[in-house]
């Protein structure tokens, strides 16, 4: 019993120390990070908007734009893939969580140059915030697709016939049967391809065009000239968001229920 | 109330690849019969429940209610009440708004919806419960929700698919009581699918025994227990000893050697099969006039019945059960005890190679079988 204790402690520690040195760190009142510091400001926090606001607009709009699609295509995906199980839905199920497994940065070199391909065939213009709304939306789709499915498990589908017996047409026995079951899974999933957005670089290194800087990338360009603790600051702000998001889901849904 | 619809299927098959989960079914049911399609998984039974529904589509055949094809009709029009299994209540809904909801499908006025609710709530007892949540109930709440559910239609058939299943057996009964009245109030034409014998004929105005995709016998529970078509019935309804051998004008020579001297005469031969239930032999002491000889295995008290499982001297075993309280008692023989086996002509039934029944051409022996058990 102390020996799980202690491991709990340890585990504690382990995640938390990072978050609560950021928050530390965020607090300095020094040009440069040492330790120990002159003295603590809050400072750093109103200078996150002049900074850093257009970038977090950016990569607002992007998540917010991939949470969309992604829902979009993976909603209707895991349902399709719940009803009709075959040796061919396995493989599409697979084939559906395999940009999870591919190295980002590979990836976006991939989809880089795939779009420049397309651009120099066509005239349109992909390399920028489109590209960057399709590559992420690339990598939100499987989370949401494992989550829908997974949501699925339990569901017993033999409510979706008793719907259909009582007179529900096939749309309205996805509207009020099997939706209504996936609503902790949809939930979710949209958290979970919002966290995957927000916090991608990769795909911005490649991608993002002049004008186009997500956060991740304004985070690490500011990195190369500066090292103060604003970038601390920035990533406390980034938490909070995430945190409240996390908190106010976890009002309408048990998310542990749900990720398991 | 809608008046109650009669359902023909006519040649019904339904094939899985080379594989006939129906072959060839037909079946009539006249308005406000109760039928209960019966047997092991497998044979075919829920596969036929699922295309009347709708589910599935027979690979060959028609389906007719009141006389109508509803094979162009998809599930969602052919208004058909469905009790499932595993009840297939909608968990987010309450009691209530699960009972509404084929209602709220057909676009009633909210008023009327909220009091035939109401009604259906009132007639399966659940009327306090109509807030609730399916999972804030017990199984046998859930089950009535689901009735509830199903009849607020007022359905042209109801089928009930294994719905005592999933009960614990005191619970079981009353509900096959209350289900059984409400289909005779209501009048409904009902289709049940079940794999156990005691609940489908506590149930069924007519049972259709399947196996293998097709049907074995239909009738009443009387036709099916007296006058079993085949050695699968037989042992299916009620249960039955089956000992197979040759048949001999009055014996039947089992494959072990010994021979059975029959109750009944018979004019055919060859391969033949035999069913005895088991309450339709008596032991005694060891005698000439015996049936079979053999030697008591196991004897056990069950209370309202005594059971003896007895090995024939031709190797296998047969179960024999007798009454264990009044008058007409069993006696109990200890294991190793050597015992004659005695029964009447019209309590055995001789079938031949091709699962036929054998006629017997004159029972005369009855009186002398009886004489002898009493002894």
């Amino acid at each position: 019993m102390a020996a799980i204790n202690l491991l709990v402690a340890i585990g504690a520690i382990v995640i938390g120390l990072p978050l609560v040195l950021t928050l530390y760190l965020s607090l300095f009142d020094e040009k440069f990070i040492t330790y120990p510091p002159r003295g603590y400001t809050l400072s750093w926090y109103p200078a996150i908007i002049p900074n850093f606001g257009g970038p977090l607009l950016v990569s607002g709009e992007l998540a917010g734009l991939a949470v969309v699609a992604s829902l979009l295509l993976g909603v209707p995906a895991a349902i399709g893939l719940y009803r009709h199980r075959s040796r061919l839905s396995s493989a599409i199920a697979a084939l559906l969580l395999a940009p999870i497994t591919f190295p980002d940065i590979a990836l976006s070199l991939a989809i880089y140059v795939f779009l420049v391909l397309i651009e120099q065939l066509t005239t349109l213009e992909f390399v920028g915030f489109t590209g960057l709304v399709l590559a992420h939306v690339l990598i939100t789709t499987p989370w949401v697709v494992r989550l829908c499915l997974a949501s699925l498990a339990n569901h017993d589908s033999a409510a979706e016939e008793a719907a259909a017996s009582l007179g529900a047409r096939p749309i309205t026995v996805i509207r009020r049967v099997t939706l209504p079951a996936m609503r902790a899974g949809i939930v979710a999933a949209a958290l979970f391809a919002f966290i995957v957005s927000f916090d991608n670089l990769a795909m911005a290194l490649f991608l993002a065009a002049p004008g186009v800087t997500t956060l991740p990338v304004a985070i690490l360009e500011y990195l190369e000239y500066h090292i103060d603790p604003l970038v601390a600051a920035v990533a406390v702000a980034q938490m909070l968001i995430i945190g409240a998001a996390l908190l106010v889901l976890d009002r309408f849904v048990r998310i542990a229920q749900v990720v398991r | 109330m809608s008046e109650a619809a009669s359902l023909v299927l006519d040649r019904v098959s339904r094939r899985f690849g080379d594989l006939a989960a129906v072959a060839e079914m037909s079946l009539t049911i006249p308005p406000g019969e109760l039928v209960v399609l019966l047997g092991p998984s497998g044979c075919g039974k829920t596969t036929t429940l699922r295309m009347i529904a709708g589910f599935l589509q027979p690979t060959e055949g028609d389906i007719r209610l009141d006389g109508r094809s509803i094979l162009p009709l998809p599930a969602h029009r052919r208004e058909m009440g469905i009790v499932f299994q595993s009840y297939a209540l909608f968990p987010h809904l309450s009691v209530a708004r699960n009972v509404a909801f084929g209602l709220e499908m057909r676009r009633m006025p909210k008023s009327d919806i909220a009091a035939q609710t109401a009604e259906m709530l009132r007639l399966v007892k659940l009327h306090d419960l109509a807030a609730r949540l399916p999972r804030e109930l017990s199984g046998g709440q859930q089950q009535r929700v689901a009735l509830a559910r199903a009849l607020a239609i007022h359905p042209r058939l109801l089928l009930l698919d294994e719905p005592l299943s999933n009960l614990d057996a005191a619970l079981r009964a009353e509900m096959a009581r209350e289900i059984r009245l409400l289909q005779r109030d209501r009048g409904i034409t009902t289709v049940m699918v079940t794999h156990d014998q005691a609940e489908a004929m506590a149930l069924a105005d007519r049972l259709v025994v399947m196996r293998d995709g097709r049907v074995q016998q239909s009738g009443r529970q009387e036709d099916l227990y007296e006058r079993p078509a085949n050695p699968f019935v037989a042992s299916f309804i009620g249960g039955s000893n089956l000992l197979a051998g040759r048949l001999d004008a009055d014996r039947l020579v089992l494959a072990e050697g010994a021979a059975i001297a029959l109750a009944g005469h018979y004019s055919a031969g060859g391969p033949a099969s035999l069913a005895v239930r088991p309450e339709s032999i008596h032991l005694a002491w060891p005698e000439a006039s015996a049936r079979i000889g053999g030697e008591v295995e196991l004897c056990t008290y069950l209370g309202a019945t005594i059971e003896h499982i007895v090995r024939l001297d031709a190797g296998s075993s047969v179960v024999v059960r007798g009454p264990g309280l009044g008058p007409g008692a069993t006696s109990r023989h200890h294991p190793g005890t050597r015992v004659a086996l005695h029964w009447s002509a019209a309590e055995e039934r001789l079938f031949d190679a091709a699962d036929a029944p054998v006629a017997a051409v004159v029972a005369s022996e009855t009186i002398q079988g009886e004489k002898a058990c009493t002894d």
